[in-house]
């Protein structure tokens, strides 16, 4: 399995961090009370299929990405930079996961 | 029909034309008091426990392939009972226990052979923790016996001690561990559960859950609706898969996990050993296979297959420790899905459906628990309340931040 990193290309998957489904986009409010944190940190919905998670190019350029990869084939579908992600989805309010 | 000497003598005096086979291939019925989802190990198992220990009727388990087909097929055999919190060590050697009297239990032979696990110790730090961990687990009846290099030079005299990274300075044993023969475990249960009345239904898979005013009222199945006054899911691996048929989220992720098997060699390998520092470990099977793995690949899968990263540090690992495993040539590799959980431990409870249970989350250490997790699924099917080696094993430990956590990693499924 190889990662496209935006900065740096197609990379090894060694040199990738992994730090599952990317939950982290879609944080709650930190006062969306103990429930609505409860389930950010510890549910998911681990379904076969495409799913955006996190990766660490660690052992590269240092950037988090957000790479969109088949859990079923591991075909990877393409990658993004997590700053920009981030930014461009500030305003999203869904905190369900971040299967697309 | 027992299983016996005798009867293997008689049958091969009589041209072997008695032999049934070992249980039922029924359609399914209209209705179930208690339905298990997965004829792997567990769900197995379970069914044995109920009909036999809790006295259960009318029961059935529905699988979507064969029986054995899944994770129960594709482990490496081990038994154990080396966990160190009380959450857990109980349980498991409550499991160590079962299979001790499994064979007898089940008139079946799995080829129980208790040749003993072995955790290699590197440094001061690692006997530290292992005398700690041994001591939890004397602590909770069962046997751990500390070796220092000598001892283990006697019994593995070919092993890597002198290495400069990791030198063998001892071990923590564990004599009562062991390898059994994986199929056999789905087999046996399989057969006394039939025997004991419960329909084994392969190639029905399961489509979705019929849920009504917060009750679950049955499974709806590639032939048809099955009701059931109590539904019980064993299908560790694809736990989210199924779950989410019943809108379900779970604090699981599916993760892949490779193993090994070299060609058939003569006895060299007494028992089991565990190089927990290179991330490897191997036995040798009674056909003479090295049978050896590693870590999971670490990163969410459904494909039963892994990438090569890990044969690379898996293959790195036995030579690092035992280097005559370089003459041996790799027959076999294959992959499983395992359901990792955020604490590393798994989850035997009822959900907040009334009538549907959960049994699952065993990360990659599910097969050692066959019988004890049977066993405890079987108790909370029957009685309501969880078995008492399993009273931690809830779904709202992680709300409540009772997580059973060995390695103390936290909530990420890929580090446990």
């Amino acid at each position: 399995m190889r990662l496209p990193c935006p900065l740096c290309g197609e990379r090894d998957l060694r040199e990738f961090y992994y730090q599952g489904a990317a939950v982290s986009l879609t944080r709650p409010d930190p006062d969306a009370g103990a429930d609505a944190w409860a389930d950010y940190v510890h549910l998911r919905e681990n379904l076969p299929g495409d799913l955006e998670e996190m990766w660490h190019h660690a052992q590269g350029c240092g950037a988090w990405l957000v790479v969109t990869r088949n859990t079923a084939t591991h075909v990877v579908k393409g990658a993004k930079l997590a700053m920009d992600t981030k930014r461009a989805d500030t305003k999203r309010a869904d905190t369900k996961g971040a299967r697309t | 029909m027992r299983y016996s000497g005798f009867k293997v003598i008689k049958e091969a005096l009589t041209g072997h034309k008695g032999w049934k086979p070992a249980w039922r291939d029924p359609e399914p019925r209209p209705h179930y008091d208690i339905i298990i989802i997965g004829g792997g190990g567990h769900g197995l198992a379970t069914a044995h426990y109920l009909a036999k220990v809790y006295g259960q009727k009318n029961i059935a388990v529905i699988e979507k392939g064969w029986i054995g087909g899944g994770n129960v097929g594709r482990n490496t055999t081990i038994i154990r009972s080396n966990y160190m919190l009380d959450g857990n060590e109980p349980f498991y050697e409550f499991s160590l226990k079962l299979w001790e009297g499994l064979e007898q239990d089940l008139n079946y032979n799995a080829m129980i052979s208790q040749r003993g696990i072995m955790n290699l110790i590197h440094s001061d730090a690692q006997r530290d923790a292992f005398i700690r961990r041994g001591n939890a687990m004397m602590l909770n009846g069962a046997d751990a016996e500390l070796l220092d290099a000598a001892q283990i030079r006697k019994e593995y005299p070919f092993l890597n001690f002198d290495d400069a990274r990791f030198p063998i300075k001892g071990g923590l044993a564990q004599r009562r561990g062991g390898t059994v023969r994986h199929d056999a475990v789905a087999w046996g249960f399989a057969r006394s559960a039939d025997s004991h009345g419960v329909d084994i239904i392969q190639n029905c898979e399961v489509t979705g859950f019929r849920i009504e005013n917060g009750k679950c009222l049955g499974i709806e199945t590639s032939k048809g609706f099955i009701g059931a006054n109590k539904v019980a899911s064993a299908v560790a691996g694809s736990s989210g898969r199924l779950m989410a048929k019943a809108n379900m989220r779970l604090p699981i992720e599916s993760h892949v996990l490779q193993a090994f098997v070299s060609e058939g060699l003569k006895p060299v390998l007494p028992g089991v050993i565990t190089f927990g520092a290179g991330h490897f470990y191997v036995s040798q099977s009674d056909k003479g296979g090295l049978v050896f793995g590693g870590d999971i690949d670490g990163y969410n899968s459904y494909a039963q297959r892994g990438n090569l990263p890990v044969v690379e540090d898996v293959c790195e690992g036995g030579m690092a420790i035992m280097p005559i495993i370089g003459r041996a040539r790799l027959l076999r590799m294959w992959g499983g899905i395992m359901d990792m959980s955020m604490d590393g431990s798994p989850i035997i409870d009822e959900t907040h459906i009334e009538g549907l249970y959960f049994n699952g989350g065993w990360c990659y250490g599910g097969f050692k628990a066959t019988p004890a997790s049977g066993y405890a699924y079987a108790h909370l099917l029957a009685k309501g309340t969880p078995h008492e080696t399993a009273t931690a094993y809830r779904f709202n430990r992680f709300e409540t931040g009772h997580m059973i956590d060995e390695k103390g990693m936290g909530n990420q499924p890929n580090l446990h």
